[in-house]
């Protein structure tokens, strides 16, 4: 796994409060790891703070699951 | 009764007599207060009589860039900011018929825009340690209105209703969000009053006397305590029966 996906993996486990194996590639964060709208916006600035990178609202909205975020950012970073 | 012990504080506008009250209030129950306002003499004054656990942290709120620097100032001299109280505020009073332009937005952009980008910026650090006190002080003016304050009122409204509605968003995460509203409160503005004028205020206050900026300080202490948990979204009306919800 990449380095990038490492980060999220952790910034996602330690947020959400979720065992490391149900963060898969298409474990969405609401349907899948419990998260709330307000867990959401507070992943993405998480991501912002540990990436240094801005993620706009409308991108932000794209970002459902563990594997969407995890290309945003490498495609960002 | 309550205990703030190991809770960090900033207060606004504390260089002014209810400020200077709100953070007695809380340095009393245990606090670290971080002692915000324009004048440096007076916080440092006030620094001075309350000892250990307080901070002077001088910010122009007119300025955007001191607002947003402030929470981090803070949070750098006393570890966190766990209680914001949003007291400062300026008035530019005038009809409204004779309003300029630059009167009312001083007083919206200080008194209703600064205190949504502290608000801001302090959030982030409540919500990750799932504890936190946001608590604004707003007016009987705002729910009342008041001939010549159409700005002041308006501003001091727009407080009450951000507060609401980020009282929704954030009850999940323990951080609670209120305002306490006071009516006519004894302080260095009041006492420029004459007796006439101070006769005709009375008239309307059926507790027949102004309110003391202490009494404003401990219901700020109320709100903030761990007891005031479950109170959200409120406002605590400190007036002496001169407007009722």
């Amino acid at each position: 796994m990449s380095d990038i996906a490492d980060r999220v993996k952790k910034i996602v486990v330690e947020h959400l409060g979720v065992e490391e194996d149900k963060v898969t590639e298409n474990a969405s964060f609401i349907d899948d790891l419990g998260a709330d709208s307000l867990d959401t916006v507070e992943l993405v600035m998480a991501f912002e703070e540990e990436f240094g990178i801005e993620i706009p609202d409308d991108a932000a909205e794209t970002i459902q699951t563990f594997g969407d975020a995890v290309k945003f950012i490498s495609d960002a970073a | 009764m309550f205990d703030l012990t190991g809770k960090a504080a900033l207060v606004t506008g504390a260089s002014g007599g209810i400020g200077a009250e709100i953070a007695r209030a809380l340095h009393g129950a245990g606090a670290t207060v971080g002692l915000s306002g324009t004048r440096e003499g007076p916080l440092a004054d006030l620094a001075a009589e309350l000892g250990e656990r307080a901070h002077v942290l001088p910010c122009n709120l007119a300025v955007p860039e001191e607002v947003e620097a402030l929470i981090g100032r803070a949070t750098a001299a006393m570890g966190a900011v766990d209680i914001l109280v949003n007291n400062a505020g300026i008035t530019r009073d005038g009809l409204m018929l004779r309003m300029s332009d630059e009167d009312w937005a001083a007083v919206i952009d200080v008194n209703l825009t600064a205190t949504f980008r502290l608000t801001r910026a302090a959030l982030r650090g409540m919500m990750k340690s799932r504890w936190g006190r946001i608590i604004s002080i707003t007016s009987v003016v705002g729910a009342e209105g008041n001939p010549g304050q159409a700005n002041y009122a308006a501003a001091k409204a727009g407080v009450t209703a951000l507060s609401k509605s980020l009282a929704k968003e954030v009850a999940s995460r323990g951080v609670t969000v209120n305002c306490v509203a006071p009516g006519f409160i004894a302080t260095a503005m009041t006492d420029k009053l004459n007796e006439e004028q101070k006769g005709r205020i009375l008239s309307e206050v059926p507790a027949g006397r102004m309110g003391l900026p202490a009494e404003v300080g401990a219901s700020v202490l109320y709100l903030a305590s761990p007891e005031a948990a479950y109170v959200t979204g409120a406002t605590l009306h400190v007036n002496g029966g001169m407007w009722m919800t």
